[in-house]
């Protein structure tokens, strides 16, 4: 199947019913007990400094943990799988004193096992066509927040440089086989906008359309995202880049982010997609979520019409795919409203002339 | 039909009421008061300035910095990521408004909203154009278009029209560019500028606006409110009207935004009827002559202020005389010159009007200060006021004086000075200020003045008396040097002493032995200047004043000489009994860092929670605990007034960073040797890099305590691994330039004010210091949480002792304390003769980490230690008892 073909072929899945995207990593990978040689491999046996913890170079250095993770999330019964690349920018690496061509390759490599792993379950089930969104996260360094508690305008990053650094990520992943890219976690609204500008341009030099979604993060009970906006601003925000779907994920439970859903599912002329966290974490920074109680949650905010797209955040694991595929199988899917023609605009909250 | 104001007041900023305000005061072109502020970078006033547009209802913020001479860029990034941090700012949509691409893409990089770019048009063609629509979009921003092309910017309606429909047509058609993200701004130009073709400007506009909104759907229009009444710069009320009746029939055209000042809005209904009637004719150019009749009709109007504040100016009914009165006992300065001028015109000299009413006012000033009824505060700002009539009579007097040779009087003159090595003024300046209001003539030649220099000037301006002030010990010696050189140079005049440190003891003991050619008064405090100045002044009361005091000073001195000398203990022996903690089990935290470190990341703001304000009434001699003193039956409204006033400077001081707080702390491995503290060079403790040196008490304690000396609180050499830390922390940089400002302006009340919030901020900053210190730098106390109150009652683990205060009362300790921190070169703090840290708002000291470290104070001390102490610190024994003179016990 061409590209162009599981797109329109996504596109239609969405119109029929409510997809489902895969749960966490993180989790998942912490369960391997992977050491420090793991993460290194052979590549990058002599780098300086602790590789431990940097999840995405395992696209590089344990590609048959990666591909499995994938396999078990759509054998859980997800629609959609994300790539392991949440943090492959060359901003979110330095940390880890990683080069740009590191960087890509991780990207690319990241595409390419879950691209491969999505076409195999096709394969095997043709009436459930298997998708891959490409992840784009957020970064350490935040364009719109101040860096130094005593200088309001200082900031560690320009936004050219944000701007470069999703740029790269994007074009590796492109090229590397997703059918989406899904530009998650948003603590940042101007960090997010810099990554739509990047593909709103690369598009604009020729590279092929992917349809985008994107996830921002209300971060607490304020309601607000960390740098600050309500949902409906944040959504004026990134609607210029008609975005195939809009959504939250992470921070919260499915019940503290209820509400914020529901908003974003009034506003939004485009799908509207959630996938919370387990719950919050408890003392130990676990989540203990059962995978029946997010189910149940999420079942009920289809039921309402609220979503198009559902999956899970930290502390889900395949069993939680599996209740939630189980709980919105043959429920319909959310119809995006037409809202009324005006002028949205916003800072911190919304705008509307109509 | 709704008026405008209705539809103003209904739109919020989440909706769509029908017209929206873009607030255009954050306009460098717009606004010459921004302008000021962005030139000269005071980007926390310019911040505020976004602030009240938003307080006075704009919904959207129009930013721009076009000025040749700024780094235009540079400054619309700066400004945005400012209010970015702002949430009531922040919280409305961003217009970015340039001339120059360049400048709106940089806007754009730093608004994480989404915002309207102003503006775009087709004035350098339609690939242009495209261009930077495209951009805008790729941003996700919304545009403005001018009604622009490459034939000029359009004036009749009908090309208004056809430049925005070539416009929607080409943004939507070639670019898919959403109606509802284009607003047409199709131009309002400056009318009644007397020439006929721009009568019709206005009316071009509305039906531009109404052909642009028929026939272009989805869009919106806007434009920039001021530049109607262009013509009528400098005449407000004028200006405000228009701008009224232009949005009222603008808005009925189909108008939807505009750039205005949004505090400035006038209610059309409200406008004066005959006002309305020639700004609408001029307006909607319905007559011939509309110009004429609103220039006719303008000038009346200039000046007036809107329907603001409505104070209660009754007091202004009165006789010029009870106005000059009313105002000097409020402290009230706005109509102080016109008043002064008044009576100045009806009176023979300009002299008469200070002699007459302001002294009579200045005298009640003066009897409800006397009576307890008024406090210091009052009186300053009651100075304030008289000043300023003063300086307006000044040029009169000096007119009279040149043309008849008259002079004018006072009641005395007085050479203040905080003598040499001294840098601490606030009381000296309280101290001239109120003899000031009491009719004296002060001349104050500042701090750190040598001897010699006040003692020339006091001949030269023939002064009738000298005042000397000092905070901290070493002046005491200074004083009586000067003392002395009165003496030497057969002077008669009487001599004031007063400051913080001083003493009637000490004045009688020590200072007045060495003048006794003329009087040697100490004085108190501020309210007792006057009653002891006039004393002496007054050839009548002056023998019998000084006798009295002479009497009183000689009753002193026998009293201590007779009664003098309590017993101490010998110094072996208060050794021997020293506070000796277990050292056996002590592990000494080690501290995050060893040597010095400069502390860069303090700001204002973050010191207001650490400051005891409790002594900063004191310091205007308002005697209560803060926050009970605001509801003092006494002092409580005179507190409240001051804390009114403060709260005022505070926040411009803390918003235009009046202050730059900037310390150094350090720390080093240390360990005690006898009463001395030995500062090893490193962990290896071989070699000693410096070395401070402490005093033990030698009184004779009955609770058992010990004999303390700091060192007690370190652990001896060979007792394993200790530490010691110091600080120096200022908050006086900036602190002088703004004090002399506010004197040149006669504003004595806000350059005092401002010193004492320096001290304030200052001791907050050692406070704060300390429990980062506690919490972080040191980390003893990592889960330290303490509340302000417990802060202030020092209710934690560890001291800060300073030297010159009564754990150590050497001030000279503090030179150690300065090299090991470089204090000098980290914090821009330097040391006087007398060991006074320069600027004044400065606080140094120790960090002593024991939990059994305790403040205590040394008391009097004996012969022997004081020997022994030169010796340590290799000093003559006159050397030690110069320095250690307060605390002899011989």
């Amino acid at each position: 199947m061409s590209r162009s073909s599981r797109i329109a072929a996504l596109e239609r899945a969405a119109r029929e019913r409510i997809l489902v995207l895969d749960g966490s990593w993180g989790v998942m990978i912490q369960k391997r007990g992977l050491t420090e040689a793991d993460f290194r491999g052979e590549r990058f046996a002599a780098h300086p400094g602790q590789l431990k913890g940097n999840n995405d170079i395992l696209c590089l250095t344990r590609p048959d943990i990666i591909a499995d993770l994938h396999g078990q999330y759509f054998a859980a019964g997800a629609d959609i799988s994300e790539t392991n690349t949440f943090s492959s920018t060359v901003i979110a690496q330095d940390d880890y004193h990683l080069d740009a061509a590191a960087v890509r390759d991780i990207n690319l490599e990241g595409a390419r096992i879950a691209r491969r792993v999505a076409d195999e379950w096709t394969v095997r089930q043709p009436s459930k066509p298997r998708f891959v969104a490409g992840s784009v996260g957020p970064l350490n360094k935040m364009l719109s927040m101040s860096s130094d508690v005593n200088d309001p305008g200082a900031r560690l990053v320009s936004f050219d440089e944000v701007y470069a650094a999703y740029r790269d990520q994007i074009l590796a992943l492109n090229e590397g086989g997703v059918d989406l890219y899904l530009i998650e976690t948003i603590t940042d609204t101007l960090n997010c906008k810099a990554a739509l500008k990047a593909i709103l341009d690369l598009e604009d030099e020729g590279l092929e359309h992917l349809p985008v979604w994107i996830s921002g993060t209300i971060t607490d009970r304020s309601g607000r995202t960390l740098s600050g906006q309500t949902a409906e601003a944040f959504w004026n925000s990134v609607r210029h880049s008609r975005p195939f779907a809009v959504g939250f994920n992470c921070a919260l439970g499915a019940d503290l982010m209820r509400p914020h859903i529901a908003e974003m599912s009034r506003v939004a002329d485009t799908l509207v997609a959630a996938y919370p966290n387990a719950g919050l974490p408890n003392a130990f920074g676990e989540y203990d979520e059962a995978p029946h109680q997010t189910a149940h949650e999420l079942e009920d905010w289809a039921r309402q019409g609220l979503l198009n797209i559902v999956g899970g955040c930290c502390g889900t694991t395949p069993d939680h795919i599996r209740h939630v595929a189980e709980a919105v199988a043959g429920l319909a899917p959310r119809r995006p409203p037409q809202r009324p023609r005006a002028l949205r605009l916003s800072g911190l909250e919304p705008f509307e002339l109509a | 039909m709704t008026d405008l104001p209705t539809e103003i007041a209904q739109s919020s900023s989440v909706s769509t009421g029908r017209f929206v305000n873009i607030g255009e005061r954050t306009n460098v072109t717009g606004s010459a008061a921004f302008r000021k502020l962005i030139t000269e970078g005071r980007y926390a006033e310019a911040v505020e300035v976004a602030r009240q547009q938003v307080e006075n209802g704009a919904q959207i913020i129009d930013v721009n910095m076009d000025e040749g001479l700024l780094d235009s860029k540079l400054a619309m990034r700066t400004f945005l990521r400012l209010i970015a941090a702002e949430p009531d700012i922040a919280r409305t949509p961003i217009m970015i408004d340039s001339s120059k691409w360049e400048v709106i893409e940089e806007g754009l990089k730093n608004v994480q909203g989404k915002a309207i770019v102003n503006s775009i048009s087709m004035k350098e063609g339609e690939a242009v154009f495209l261009q930077q629509a495209k951009l805008a979009r790729s941003y996700g921003a919304a545009v403005v278009v001018m009604a622009f092309d490459e034939h000029g910017q359009a004036d009749t309606a009908q090309r208004k029209f056809e430049i925005s429909k070539r416009a929607y047509d080409l943004l939507t058609q070639s670019l898919g560019f959403p109606a509802e993200d284009i607003i047409f701004d199709p131009n309002i130009f400056a009318v009644a500028t007397g020439i006929d073709e721009h009568n019709s400007y206005a009316v071009d506009f509305f039906e531009g606006v109404r052909l642009i909104k028929k026939h272009l759907p989805g869009v919106h229009t806007s434009g920039g409110l001021s530049n109607v009444s262009f013509s009528f710069r400098g005449n407000e009320p004028v200006r405000r009207a228009m701008h009224s009746v232009f949005l009222y029939h603008g808005v009925r055209a189909g108008l939807d935004m505009a750039i205005v000042n949004a505090g400035q809005l006038d209610i059309y209904d409200q406008i004066d009827p005959e006002l309305r009637e020639r700004v609408e004719d001029v307006i909607l150019n319905r007559r011939s002559d509309a110009t004429e009749r609103l220039l006719e009709i303008a000038e009346r109007y200039r000046g007036q202020k809107g329907a603001e504040q409505k104070k209660d100016l009754g007091w202004r009914t009165g006789d010029v005389e009870s106005r000059l009165a009313y105002a000097l006992i409020n402290g009230v300065t706005e109509f102080i010159i016109e008043d002064t001028e008044e009576a100045r015109l009806a009176s023979d000299r300009p002299l008469h009007v200070i002699e007459g009413p302001l002294m009579a006012g200045m005298n009640t000033v003066g009897d409800l200060f006397g009576a307890g009824k008024m406090f210091l505060p009052q009186v300053v700002k009651s100075a304030r006021v008289m000043k300023a009539a003063v300086a307006h009579l000044l040029p009169f007097m000096e007119e009279e004086k040149l043309r008849t040779g008259l002079a004018g009087t006072s009641n005395g003159r007085i050479v203040l000075a905080t003598v040499k090595g001294d840098v601490h003024d606030i009381g000296k300046n309280i101290v001239g200020v109120v003899l000031q209001c009491n009719g004296y003539e002060v001349v104050d030649l500042g701090v750190m003045v040598p001897a010699e220099r006040i003692l020339e000037a006091a001949v030269e301006v023939n002064a009738d008396m000298i005042g000397l002030s000092g905070l901290i010990t070493p002046s005491l010696d200074e004083m009586v040097y000067f003392a002395g050189e009165m003496q030497r140079r057969s002077l008669s005049i009487p001599l004031l002493i007063g400051g913080a440190t001083t003493s009637p003891a000490h004045t009688a003991i020590k200072i007045e032995p060495a003048y006794s050619s003329g009087p040697v008064v100490h004085v108190l405090d501020a309210s007792r200047a006057v009653g002891v100045v006039s004393a002496l002044v007054n050839p009548e009361t002056r023998s019998s004043y000084w006798e009295d005091t002479r009497k009183r000073y000689a009753r002193m001195r026998e009293a201590r000489s007779g009664g003098q000398a309590k017993p101490r203990l010998p110094l072996g022996r208060a050794r021997a009994a020293a506070h000796s903690p277990d050292w056996t089990s002590y592990v000494a935290p080690r501290p995050a860092f060893l040597g010095a470190r400069e502390i860069r990341d303090v700001s204002l703001g973050h010191l207001l929670d650490y400051i005891d304000w409790t002594p900063y009434f004191a310091s205007w001699e308002l005697a209560g605990r803060f926050p009970d003193i605001l509801d003092d039956d006494v002092v409580g409204s005179s507190a409240r007034a001051l804390w009114a006033d403060t709260q005022t400077m505070l926040r411009t001081l803390v918003a235009e960073r009046w202050l730059s707080p900037r310390g150094v702390i350090g720390f080093w491995p240390a360990n005690s040797d006898g009463d001395d503290i030995v500062v090893w060079t490193d962990e290896t403790r071989q070699e000693e890099r410096a070395r401070f040196h402490t005093l033990r008490q030698q009184m004779e304690k009955e609770n058992g305590r010990g004999q303390f000396a700091l060192s007690d609180f370190i652990a001896p050499v060979g007792r394993g691994a200790d530490y010691i830390g110091g600080f120096a922390v200022t908050t006086g940089h900036g602190e002088a330039e703004r004090s002399a400002e506010f004197v040149a302006r006669h504003d004595d009340y806000s350059s005092i004010m401002l010193k004492a919030l320096a001290d304030r901020f200052a001791e907050a900053f050692a406070e704060a210091m300390h429990e980062r210190v506690r919490r972080v730098e040191w980390g003893y106390a990592p889960d330290e949480r303490m509340t302000p109150q417990q802060l202030i009652a020092e209710a934690y683990r560890g001291i800060r002792p300073a030297p010159g205060y009564p754990c150590q009362p050497d001030h000279t300790e503090k030179a150690t304390l300065f090299d090991l921190l470089e204090a000098p070169r980290h914090t821009g703090l330097e040391l006087t003769t007398s060991f006074a840290m320069t600027p004044s708002a400065s606080v140094s000291g120790l960090y002593l980490a024991h939990p059994e470290a305790a403040y205590f104070a040394v008391g009097r001390i004996d012969r022997d230690q004081v020997e022994d102490y030169a010796r340590r610190k290799g000093w003559s024994l006159s050397d030690a008892e110069r320095w250690l003179a307060p605390i002899l016990n011989y």
